[in-house]
């Protein structure tokens, strides 16, 4: 496997921020999360819940709540606005003001005519979803309090509405309320408190289902307006509510972490009298659970502790493997992290700010496993923070170590950097070629003389960098394809060729000389996860979401033997099972066979010499290897070596000098950044 | 050699109610609680908490009762011996008695199957029709295999809603069978989940009306499962409050609550149909084994792991199963037999009336319900002459090293007529203490208390002048050792003025006036064991037993061997009323009797193989009344009446289809009763009918106590006079009245 000297690096502080809102789109098979910080997240959950877009978000920018609208995203937020996002370009499309107050809830019906929004003025408003924007249409009866949760019957002629101490139903027709159910407060000192509903669920058969903030979950019958049956879920808040498609399935998230299902069962079996009956209890998280889903197979829920977990139900499950698995996504599957390789600098992204810090160096040698003097701490050189409200959408340090470059939704910024022992300062490049406003991904050139930015339509901007400035040389543009975003780019060492991969699982190859495209890989079912060009050979290595890998040689536009022996000889068992897509690949130039690649939880040298394991052989053999001489351990290793020193791995770098930059990000400092949860009684403590 | 078929061993009482649910009979205002007893049922009245009578007529362990779902005033037992009887509970007579053939481990009858037991023989659960045939004994052959992977324990099976479907689990599988589509439904749970419960299934209860199985589990958690008709689409919800196994489930007749019952002997009554809404009643005493609720759901019954039924929260209380670590002892003043009790307490236990009188709480702190917790027990106790005096040790941390341990004295009250806490002695040794005795004396009260540190302290009342003069407390007075060996027992002479005080191979001789070491003794080799001196005409005599058998008189007078003999003795006992001692000996699987008296090697009374364990207690209790019987065998129990302890009762089944041993495991106390007399000189034609009697009754099987007294009321009128033609008449006589005698007693109630 090599040894390497390792840089562990800690001090990226990076936090990710709660879950505050979920949608599921069933027909496209997306979920789109909304975080506190006003980015919204898509993933595709049939894909190993890739998360194949992200909207970086704006300051002052709460997002209450999401809706699906068909392929049409809308959220709507406390600052009183309702926003459709462009999810081919990654950004924003359209806000418009409700003009109600702020708005708590947002939701669409199932035919996907209307979009209703609930205000803290009180009133329920009706938007029409026409073909490029939405319009607002009328108001139903206006209410004394804020409407804190809306559901529509899935007939769409009437809406539910949740609000202090109360659930409404309206006529959507008429714009009246039918019925006025009360619900009840607390017992004792909570008495005087307001009894939220957070949450409403209306059903076909006419039952109306709500979470409230005494612990309830309640059902209650809409032909006569009242209770029919109450659960007493928890002794905190039931925040979240959701149904699943064939409604004989409810999971309510409460503010204790707790997950509790509900099902539609038969009292007497195979007789047609069913009850909602509780029945299981998820506890995944630490911290309030603000949004939950029920999807086809599976509870995906997230909260305040910003994890978003989706733990499956086996009982929907016809074929148990890897894709069906519990998961919990903490880190974005994006880099957050560039490297200057050369000048061993380390850019850090931040949603408000970058940070890019000089590496420490060590003196002296160890045994595998020790750790070095360090005679150089590592320093912070730079906070560069973002002028203007957006958040930054990507960030790249040049591979010298002498250009910065960053986008958010509406601006680019490049600064020239001079770094002559310790003073540090920067120059922003004032004027750049107008292509260059906005990008959706940034690389450089391994020599550092060109920027490459990924924009609209999916195209590729280049920009020739010197001491003067910044000069646009040109644009890549795809044959044919679509124009869904570019997520990742690869430019390759010798300068010739850069390749592009975005969110329809789209490769294609351009050849830099002629400023052309060069070929298109084929297309594979799975998103990119990964992808690096190898410095010698020049073939395309592609790391997939479900754990599959490609080579392929760019020079004869085909896969090579290497990778075609893989596809032909499968996968061992263990690693496409393990839940984390690679992040990052690389490859070592003293030993051109190696590949080095990393997810969150591990590090991984595959060796393209060695003969790959099938599923009878040990996969994790690096103990055995150990004890074995060295004739023996000849037939016994293979081309997997994996590395699990390391922990919540944000980014994993290899330095020309043969050391690697580990950074990692331990999920316990999170907690411990995170606001207390609520106080349980725990036996025995 | 046939001396013992004058002297007969039978069983006294207090067997142990909690080897199987305890049913409560229907239809009544004061309905009758029933209990598996040994080979017996016991029948209860909850009206005046009192037991009726005995179902007498298994010849092994009852593994199970069930009542009569065609008649609720019968009662089906089954038992180890094969058999299954159909009882009337209410006049105690067997109606009808079928044999199966095979030892029977648990019945389950259903209302929907008429004519039909479910009976657990070895792993199969079989369902069995019964003949209707006129006769008292019939066979039942038609037995049909439901399933063949039963879990021994029986609360692991249980019928649902309407007899439909029977539903038993099996380690962390759940099967469900449906009669009517004969078809089984399996679900299991993994061994362990990620937090390291143990999701093992421990009880079953299902339903009344819905279609919902209740599963206790290892954990303490209790699963709700529901739509386990689909192989995947089932499902079930789990809730968790007990902290340990769940020993029992038990939903009330109409469905409304489940009772659940664990270590920690608190009754949670969960809500159906509401999540978690739980009510509690906590301190029941002992951990819960057993909950069964009656037809109207008015009454519930818990059956507890310290043998004591309680039900509708009042006690019925009963002799205590487990663990005894205290000896026998006889309470001087209300000649009640004391014993621990509940844990941290003494028990008084009427052995006149087969009763519990009270407990008598020593260790004085909360008991916490929580398994492998280590608790204060009462080790040691003893009383003085009186019964003025009460002493206990009360230990913790047996197993571990710190071991803490209280010495308490206790003096009685006259005023509120029981035992008062005097003096606690936190430090009284360094180490365990082994063994304690009071002096015997009327004048001076004295404890000698000899522990592992090789030390033996003698404590005196009132020494100490700094205390105040109205309260006596004790103190120590002296501390003696002996080449820093380590003693091993101790005992006062009758007259109190000799202690002996064994280290390991050496008896010494101590004046408890001077505390002068008088002399040694010693008889190498072997540790002494047991030390007693001789009473009465005897009170020369010192008699010590060694670990390696042998049995040593040592005549204090001369200070030499009086006589030895060679047997390996594991329990010496005096009489305080007489000279006599009694020895039991432990060879090869059984337990010989010998009574002797000191000054004579040679012993009164033997009995052969008085049972297959091990005694390790045993007590003479003083009679009301002094017999006068002139039999040189019987003699010795004129004064008094010797009882025993011993454990599992054994069961001639084979081992392989056996319940775990600890599940059979019943604790008796015999009692050794004169039931016949019988001359010396009678002919050699009657002793053998004497021996065939004895053997046909089988030795250990038991005669209940109303027998024995009326056995004892006919003792007392046989005089010695009477001629071998009379006495022959009267044997015959009396050898009638037993059958006749029996069923009167048994349907008089």
């Amino acid at each position: 496997m090599g040894e390497f000297k390792v840089h562990r690096v800690r001090f990226f502080d990076y936090m990710p921020s709660g879950i505050r809102a979920l949608a599921f789109n069933q027909d496209t098979e997306r979920m789109a999360v909304a975080r506190m910080d006003g980015s919204v997240e898509v993933f595709h959950c049939s894909d190993r819940f890739f998360q194949e877009k992200i909207i970086p978000g704006r300051e002052q920018c709460g997002i209450e709540g999401l809706s699906w609208v068909g392929e049409r995203l809308f959220s709507a937020g406390l600052n009183g606005g309702i926003t459709e996002y462009d999810l081919t370009n990654q950004k924003v499309k359209y806000t418009i003001d409700a003009y109600g107050g702020p708005i708590w809830t947002i939701t669409g019906n199932q035919q996907g005519t209307h979009l209703a929004v609930g205000c803290e003025d009180g009133t329920v408003k009706l938007f029409e979803v026409n073909e490029d924007q939405i319009q607002f249409e009328r108001n139903l009866d206006r209410q004394k309090s804020r409407i804190i949760s809306l559901s529509w019957h899935p007939s769409g002629s009437k809406i539910a509405a949740g609000m202090m101490d109360m659930i409404q139903v309206f006529n959507v027709e008429t714009g009246h309320s039918i019925h006025r159910m009360l619900a009840d407060r607390g017992a004792g000192t909570s008495r005087s408190k307001e009894c939220v509903v957070w949450s409403v669920v209306y059903l076909s058969d006419g039952t109306i289902i709500t979470g409230d903030s005494v612990g309830m979950v309640k059902l209650w019958d809409d032909q006569t307006g009242t209770l029919i049956k109450s659960h007493n879920v928890t002794k905190c808040d039931v925040l979240a509510l959701s149904v699943s498609q064939n409604e004989d399935s409810l999971v309510a998230g409460t503010s204790e972490g707790i997950v509790v299902q509900f099902q539609f069962v038969s009292m007497v079996l195979e007789k047609d009298d069913k009850e909602w009956v509780r029945t299981r209890t998820f506890r995944n998280h630490t911290h309030d659970i603000r949004a939950v889903a029920e999807i086809t197979t599976a509870v995906v829920s997230g909260g305040m502790d910003a994890q978003l977990v989706v733990r499956p139900l086996l009982d929907k499950i016809e074929v148990r493997s890897a894709a069906s698995a519990l998961r919990k996504i903490h880190f974005p599957h994006r880099r957050l992290v560039s490297c200057a390789r050369k000048s061993g600098l380390m850019l850090f992204q931040y949603p408000g700010h970058l940070e890019l810090w000089r590496l420490g160096e060590s003196e002296g040698k160890g045994t595998p496993g020790s750790s070095l003097f360090v005679k150089r701490n590592p320093e912070k050189l730079l906070q560069l923070k973002v002028k203007g409200e957006d958040h930054i959408r990507c960030s790249a340090v040049s591979p010298c170590g002498g250009w910065i470059v960053y986008s958010t939704a509406s601006t680019l910024r490049l600064y020239r950097l001079h770094c002559d022992n310790n003073n540090i300062s920067i120059t922003k490049i004032s004027k750049l070629p107008k292509v260059l406003s906005s990008a959706n991904q940034l690389c450089f050139s391994s020599d550092s003389s060109h920027l490459f930015s990924a924009s609209a339509q999916s195209s590729v901007h280049i920009a020739s960098l010197s001491q003067s400035g910044c000069k646009f040389v040109g644009t890549l543009k795809p044959k044919s394809g679509s124009h869904q975003a570019i997520h990742l780019l690869a430019a390759s060492e010798d300068g010739k060729w850069l390749a592009s991969a975005n969110s329809d699982h789209e490769v294609h190859i351009y050849n830099l000389q002629t400023q052309k495209a060069h070929c298109t890989v084929p297309v594979y079912s799975s998103a990119v996860t990964a992808m690096g060009i190898h410095p010698a050979t020049n073939c395309l290595f592609m790391m997939h979401a479900d754990q599959q890998m490609f080579e392929y040689s760019i020079e004869q536009k085909q896969y090579t033997d290497w990778s075609r022996t893989v596809q032909r000889k499968g996968l061992h068992r263990f690693w496409v099972e393990r839940d984390t897509p690679c992040l990052n690949v690389m490859f070592n130039p003293q030993n051109p066979s190696h590949v080095i690649l990393h997810d969150m939880y591990m590090l991984c040298i595959i060796d393209q010499s060695l003969p790959l394991p099938d599923d009878k052989t040990q996969f994790y053999n690096q103990l055995t290897l150990k004890s074995l001489t060295e004739e023996q351990r000849k037939s016994q290793s293979h081309a997997f070596k994996v590395c699990k020193t390391f922990k919540d791995i944000l980014c994993v770098e290899l330095m020309p000098d043969q050391s690697l930059v580990v950074v990692e990000r331990p999920l316990e400092d999170i907690a411990t950044q995170l606001p207390a949860p609520i106080k349980q009684k725990k036996f025995a403590t | 050699m046939v001396e013992e078929s004058d002297v007969r061993v039978v069983r006294f009482g207090g067997s142990k109610i909690n080897f199987r649910p305890p049913i409560i009979s229907t239809d009544s205002r004061y309905p009758f609680v029933l209990c598996t007893s040994g080979d017996s049922v016991k029948v209860y009245s909850t009206r005046t908490e009192e037991w009726l009578h005995s179902l007498q007529g298994h010849t092994n362990q009852v593994t199970g009762i069930a009542l009569n779902p065609a008649n609720h005033l019968q009662v089906y037992s089954c038992s180890a011996d094969g058999t299954v009887k159909l009882w009337d509970f209410i006049d105690g007579i067997l109606i009808k008695t079928f044999i199966i053939g095979y030892p029977l481990f648990a019945i389950y009858v259903s209302e929907k199957h008429e004519g039909i037991v479910f009976l657990h023989i070895g792993f199969q659960l079989v369902a069995v029709h019964l003949p209707k045939s006129a006769e008292q004994e019939v066979e039942a052959k038609e037995l049909s295999a439901v399933s063949s992977h039963i879990s021994p324990n029986p609360s692991c099976t249980a019928f649902g809603r309407e007899g439909q479907y029977i539903a038993f689990a099996r380690n962390l599988q759940l099967n469900v069978y449906f009669f009517r589509k004969q078809k089984t439904y399996s679900f299991s749970l993994k061994a362990t989940d990620k937090k390291g419960a143990k999701n093992a299934f421990t009880c079953i209860a299902c339903h009344p009306t819905d279609d919902c199985i209740a599963t206790g589990h290892e954990d303490g958690k209790i699963r709700l499962w529901r739509n386990f008709i689909h192989k995947k689409e089932y499902t079930y919800s789990t809730q968790h409050w007990h902290h340990n196994a769940v020993n029992t489930l038990c939903f009330t007749p109409e469905g409304t609550n489940l009772l659940s019952g664990g270590i920690e002997s608190v009754l949670v009554q969960w809500q159906y149909g509401t999540g978690n809404r739980k009510e509690f009643l906590p301190r029941l005493g002992g951990s819960i084994l057993h909950v069964s609720a009656s037809s109207d759901g008015q009454l519930f019954c818990t059956s507890h792991s310290d043998n004591i039924n309680v039900y509708f929260f009042r006690f019925f209380l009963m002799l205590s199963g487990d663990a005894v670590l205290t000896d026998l002892m006889i309470d001087p003043r209300s000649k009640a037999l004391v014993l621990n009790g509940k844990p941290g307490h003494l028990q008084f236990y009427s052995l006149l009336r087969d009763k519990h009188l009270y407990n008598l709480d020593i260790v004085q702190q909360e008991y916490i319900y929580e398994a492998g917790l280590d608790q204060f027990e009462v080790v040691k106790a003893a009383f003085d002459i009186k019964g003025y005096w009460l002493a206990t040790v009360e230990e913790r941390g047996q197993k571990s090293s710190d071991l803490e341990f209280f010495l308490k004295l206790w003096s009685y009250d006259e005023r509120t007529q029981s035992f008062v806490l005097n003096t606690t002695i936190t430090a009284a040794h360094t180490d365990r203490i082994i063994s304690m005795c009071f002096s015997s004396s009327e004048e001076t009260t004295m404890l000698v208390t000899i522990a592992e540190d090789g030390q033996f302290k003698a404590w005196c009342q009132g020494v100490d002048a700094d205390t105040q003069q109205d309260q006596n407390f004790w103190s120590c007075d002296f501390v003696g050792s002996y080449h820093n060996l380590k003693p091993t027992n101790c005992s006062f002479s009758a007259d109190s003025s000799l202690l002996a005080v064994s280290f390991q191979e050496v008896i010494t001789i101590w004046s408890p006036d001077t505390w002068e070491l008088l002399t040694t003794l010693c008889q190498p080799p072997g540790v002494i064991r047991d030390l007693c001196f001789g009473r009465l005409s005897c009170s020369k005599y010192l008699i010590s037993t060694t670990t390696r058998n042998l049995l040593c008189c040592w005549n204090l007078l001369t200070c030499a061997l009086e006589w030895s003999t060679s047997v390996e003795v594991s329990k010496l006992q005096s009489d305080p009323l007489s000279e006599n001692v009694a020895a039991f000996s432990y060879q090869s699987k059984h337990t010989d009797l010998f009574v002797f008296k000191p000054n004579e090697p040679r012993p009164l009374f033997t009995h052969k193989n008085v049972c297959s364990e091990k005694i390790h207690r045993a007590v003479f209790v003083p009679r009301e009344e002094p017999l006068n019987n002139c039999d040189e065998s019987s003699q010795w129990l004129n004064r008094s009446q010797l009882y025993f302890l011993t454990q599992n009762m054994l069961l001639h089944t084979p081992a392989h289809v056996l319940p775990p041993a600890s599940v059979l495991c019943s604790m008796f106390v015999s009692s050794l009763l004169i039931s016949n007399t019988g001359e010396m000189e009678s002919s050699e034609q009657e002793m053998n009918s004497e021996k065939e009697e004895e053997d046909s009754e089988g030795e250990m099987e038991a005669c209940d106590s109303q027998q024995e007294l009326r056995a004892q009321g006919s003792v007392d009128e046989v005089t010695p006079k009477l001629s071998k033609a009379q006495e022959r008449e009267l044997k015959r006589v009396r050898k009638t009245d037993f059958s006749w005698m029996a069923g009167l007693i048994d349907s008089k109630p």
